[in-house]
This record gives C-alpha cells, sequence and structure tokens, in this order.
C-alpha cells in the first residue's frame, strides 16, 4: 500500500518536472528575471507545510522554531508575489504599439 | 457515530485536495502567461491565486487545531515581506531575488526537521527508511538554500565583498563538508537518532551551503541564484513526498524544473560546465596567469565628449550594450533619456542583453523596463549578433568580458569560446567605463585596444547625462 502511494507521487512529481522544463524553455529572456522571482513565490507553496506542522497541538518544533517556520514561509509567499508584480508592472511595449 | 465521523473527516480530505488540484491547475497557467510580456503580470497573479487558495485550504485541514502561532507567523510575514518589496529598488534586485529564496528554503528545512521529529518521537523504534531519508534529504538541502542564499544576499548587498573567497585545499574543505553531511545523513537514517547528532547534521548542512557559494564571484550570481532557487524547489516537492501533498510535490517540481534549465542556460552563455562555475572561482586567478595579456596589441584612444557628440549626432544606426556598471552607476533613465534623442534624430536604436549581463539571468531587462525602454527595443544576443557588422555607432555601458572579442580568436583567452556580443564588428564602438581596470575575468579586453574604439571614461550616468545635455544644447543651437 505504502509503496503503491509513493509511486504514485513519484508520477506525479516527474510528469511535473516534465510540464516544468516545457512551460520554462519558452520564456524569452527578458522575462528571466521576473520569472525566476514568480517561480520563486511558487515555491512559497512549502507554506502550507509550515501551517501543516505549526497548527498542532504541540507542534515538534517547538513554539518558537513552528512560528520561524510560517514567518520565513509567508516572507517567501508575499515577498516574491509583490516583487514579481513590480517588475512586470514595468514590462511595456512601444507607446501606442502592440 | 464514529463511521460518520470519518465519512466527514475524508469529505474534508476530499475537499481540501480538490482545492490543491486548483492550485495546481492555476500555477501552472500562471506560468504559461508568464511566457509573454503582454500576459505575464496577470499570470503572476492567477498563480498569486492559487497559493491563497491553498492557503486557506490547508486552513480547514483536520491536523490544525491551534492557530495563535499560525496567526502570527501570517501576519508578521505578510507585514515584513510586503513592507520589504515595496521598499526594494530595482537595482537591488538580485539580492531581493535571494534573499525570498533563502526563506522558502528554511521554512522547508524546518518543516522536515519537524517531520524528522514527528516519525522519531511518536514510535519508540526507528523511522521508517523512505521517509527518514525523504526529511534529512530535504532537510539538508532546504539548509543549504538557506545559508547560501544569505551569503549571496550578503555578497550582492555588498554586505561583504563580491569577489571570489578563496583559500588553498578550499574544494577538498567542501568536499569533506558534502561528504559529513551525507554520512551524518545515513548515520541518522539507520540509528537511533539523537538530538545532538540531529543539530550537528544541521549544522553541516548550513554551513555547507555557506562554503559553497564563498568561492562564488559577481559575474557568476546569475548561475548560483539559479542553483538556490532549483534547490528550493526541489526542497519543497520532497517536503511534499512527507506531507503526501500533491501541490508541494507539483509546485515544487515546476520550480525546480525551470531552475536547473535556468542554470543551463546561464553556462551554456558562459561556455562553462556547472562544475567550473561552483568549484573554478573564476576570476580569482592574477591576470598574469591568465595569458592573452602579452597578445594585446596596439594602444587605447580616448575619445573627448565634443567627439562623442559628433558620432552621436552622425550615426544612424545605435546599439547600447548594457552591463553591471550599468545597474552600478543606476544609468538605466539616463541611456533611456540618450536614445530617444538619438531616435528623434533619425536614428534607428536598439539595445543589446548578453544572457549573462549584470548579476542575475534578465537583470539588464528589468533595470531598462524600468526606465520605460520599450521591450521590443531589447534583443538577445542570437537576435542582433549579425546586425553589430551594418551599424554605425556602438555604446557599450559597464560590460566588459561579454564583449571581448578574445573570447572567439584568443585560445589562450580564460574565456575562450564564450558567446560575445560582436562589436567589434561595428564601425565606431564607443566605451564609457569608470576605469581601465580589467574586468571580472581579470582579463585585458582586446576590444578596447582596437582602431574603431574609443574610451570615453567616467561615471556612466554622469557621461550619459551630459552627453544628454550637450545633444539637447547643440539641438537648440541649430534651429
Amino acid at each position: 500500500m505504502l509503496e503503491t502511494t509513493l509511486i504514485l507521487y513519484l508520477f506525479v512529481f516527474v510528469l511535473a518536472v516534465f510540464l516544468g522544463i516545457e512551460l520554462i524553455g519558452k520564456v524569452p529572456p527578458t522575462l528571466h528575471t521576473p520569472l525566476m522571482s514568480g517561480t520563486n513565490m511558487i515555491h512559497g507553496i512549502v507554506i502550507v507545510g509550515t501551517l501543516l506542522v505549526a497548527g498542532k497541538a504541540n507542534p515538534e518544533l517547538g513554539p518558537l522554531f513552528a512560528f520561524l517556520a510560517v514567518f520565513l514561509g509567508t516572507l517567501n509567499v508575499v515577498g516574491g508575489w509583490v516583487v514579481t508584480d513590480r517588475m512586470l508592472e514595468m514590462f511595456k511595449a512601444k507607446k501606442g504599439g502592440r | 457515530m464514529h463511521g460518520a465521523e470519518t465519512a466527514v473527516q475524508s469529505a474534508s480530505a476530499g475537499f481540501i485536495n480538490l482545492a490543491y488540484l486548483a492550485t495546481a491547475i492555476l500555477f501552472v497557467i500562471g506560468l504559461k502567461m508568464m511566457g509573454h510580456p503582454a500576459s505575464a503580470r496577470k499570470g503572476n497573479t492567477v498563480a498569486g491565486v492559487g497559493m491563497m487558495i491553498a492557503v486557506i485550504a490547508t486552513v480547514f485541514d483536520q491536523q490544525i487545531v491551534s492557530y495563535p502561532i499560525i496567526i502570527a507567523g501570517v501576519v508578521l510575514g505578510t507585514l515584513v515581506g510586503w513592507v520589504a518589496a515595496k521598499k526594494v529598488q530595482m537595482t537591488q534586485m538580485p539580492q531581493m531575488v535571494a534573499l525570498f529564496n533563502g526563506t522558502g528554503g528554511g521554512a522547508a528545512a524546518l518543516v522536515a526537521a519537524s517531520e524528522f521529529l514527528h516519525g522519531t518521537h511518536m514510535s519508540a523504534q526507528l523511522m521508517p527508511l523512505a521517509p527518514a531519508i525523504t526529511s534529512l534529504f530535504t532537510l539538508l538541502i532546504g539548509a543549504i538554500s538557506f545559508s547560501g542564499s544569505a551569503i549571496a544576499f550578503a555578497k550582492l548587498q555588498e554586505l561583504m565583498t563580491g569577489k571570489p573567497i578563496t583559500y588553498p585545499g578550499q574544494n577538498v574543505v567542501n568536499g569533506l563538508l558534502a561528504l559529513g553531511a551525507i554520512g551524518l545523513l545515513g548515520v541518522l537514517a539507520v540509528s537511533n537518532p539523537s538530538l545532538a547528532l540531529l543539530l550537528g547534521f544541521v549544522a553541516v548542512a548550513l554551513l555547507l551551503g555557506v562554503a559553497v557559494v564563498l568561492p562564488i564571484g559577481g559575474a557568476d550570481m546569475p548561475v548560483i541564484i539559479a542553483v538556490l532557487n532549483s534547490l528550493t524547489g526541489m526542497a519543497a516537492a520532497t517536503s511534499g513526498f512527507l506531507l503526501y501533498n500533491n501541490a508541494l510535490i507539483i509546485a515544487g517540481a515546476l520550480v525546480g524544473a525551470s531552475g536547473t534549465l535556468l542554470t543551463v542556460m546561464m553556462c551554456k552563455a558562459m561556455n562553462r560546465s556547472l562544475s567550473n562555475v561552483l568549484f573554478g572561482a573564476f576570476g580569482s586567478a592574477a591576470p598574469a596567469a591568465a595569458g592573452g595579456a602579452d597578445a594585446v596589441v596596439g594602444s587605447i584612444t580616448e575619445v573627448s565628449s565634443d567627439d562623442a557628440l559628433t558620432l552621436l549626432e552622425n550615426a544612424q544606426s545605435v546599439i547600447v550594450v548594457p552591463g553591471y556598471g550599468l545597474a552600478v552607476a543606476r544609468a538605466q533613465h539616463a541611456v533611456r533619456e540618450l536614445c530617444e534623442l538619438l531616435a528623434e534624430n533619425g536614428a534607428e536604436v536598439r539595445y543589446a542583453i548578453h544572457p549573462v549581463a549584470g548579476r542575475m539571468p534578465g537583470h539588464m531587462n528589468v533595470l531598462l523596463a524600468e526606465a520605460d525602454v520599450p521591450y521590443d527595443q531589447l534583443f538577445d544576443l542570437e537576435e542582433i549578433n549579425d546586425a553589430f557588422a551594418k551599424t554605425d555607432l556602438v555604446i557599450v555601458l559597464g560590460a566588459n568580458d561579454v564583449v571581448n572579442p578574445a573570447a572567439k580568436t584568443n585560445p589562450a583567452s580564460p574565456i575562450f569560446g564564450m558567446p560575445v556580443l560582436n562589436v567589434d564588428a561595428a564601425k565606431r564602438v564607443i566605451v564609457v567605463k569608470r576605469s581601465m581596470n580589467a574586468g571580472f575575468a581579470g582579463i585585458e579586453n582586446e576590444l578596447f585596444y582596437r582602431d574603431n574604439c574609443m574610451m570615453l571614461f567616467g561615471d556612466a550616468k554622469k557621461v550619459l547625462e551630459q552627453l544628454v545635455r550637450e545633444l539637447k544644447g547643440a539641438a537648440a543651437g541649430v534651429h
């Protein structure tokens, strides 16, 4: 049972890696910095993990490190998103063009 | 009664998993939209909505019973993240990306540590091997990404020297640290682990992150930032295996793949292997040992700003080549102003961007975008390299190694084989530069000694602003 579950998760992982390569390979160099910052925000998904480990009745990490985990995860998501948004706001085509 | 409770639980688990599916879909669509300048900003918002859905759904998870720590962490993290991201200047973007990358790595490491403690405490015996290795591995790469990003941040923010920091036997020390980390991982996974051993493991992992980034010099930063980005993505994915969470696995895999791909692209753009970047301490070698300095013939021609003005006025086609010096001098607005004047004068103006110009992938594009340069004036190396031969005037602003023709012609040069911009093929080249110091790679630039190349010494911003003033004055004088 455990092995089947693990294999299923591996399938998901490997397919997502291929999808990632397909998606990113087509991004023009002009957008590499915002892309990197945007994917930065996306790996902030680890915030979900921090919520799960910090929301237990007795977090194994203890209150201080549990707080630190949620804090770091949130910083990653919020900071990453705002910085990416600020950068992309500036990308403009020629005035009146496309 | 018990059966009903289980049914409610599994219904809510189903709901949460559906929410994670929505998150995964929104991340993929968001990333897809980020591939085009026109839709990129919306793409970021789409991905952000996906993230919010995941966070809100998780809060309803049965495992979460205590909220004070969560609320404190989310509120404080939001405040600090928002303010920091709003205040940072565009020239400081590379260090900001490094910083937020490190926070993600740190968070993943803490999640993994928690899972390891959980697994070893709950059962008085050993944790099953697969989750034990997964949690320790996540802890390892999360911690490396955390401390490595912190050093990258310190270097870029100039809290410490941006030059490679090297010492004799460095690669041996790094190798021993890596072996030590792997050894401790093995011991922790198969023996009854103690807290002291776990803390030792974390310390070695953190040290390893520091040790790997210390010898990386400024111009290699685009590569190391991409590597760290990829590591944090992988750490998020492996923590997803620990928590049986598809959202983490998919999102982490997407980022891991993207970071790896960018790493490969950056290495290709420098014609170097990843191991050469990581272990070569490039740019720390003495210039004399670099070879090629003797091969330079001819002398340097300095140009007065009057002569530069004449060249600018007469040029029908102009290509600007920006480099890290442009970011240091914060000259992006000045260069846009100059180019607008040239365009009004009837010249065709374009920008040529080398893939590794600056301190992170696409650094120059962001700076020029900030100064309102339309992105359709920016061209990649492949797109524009043939155009140099038909160009009247090239202005090199704070770029050095990426325009060195030695990369094409001198097999003794350390950068031989690196794709460079064919600036030397243009009719005239003006290089705006602070002084005659060698570039990051510590090598002489043959371009500066060519007959068609002239040097305009000074701070890029001041030089450009003066040229703008004089061009405006000249135009006013004529009319």
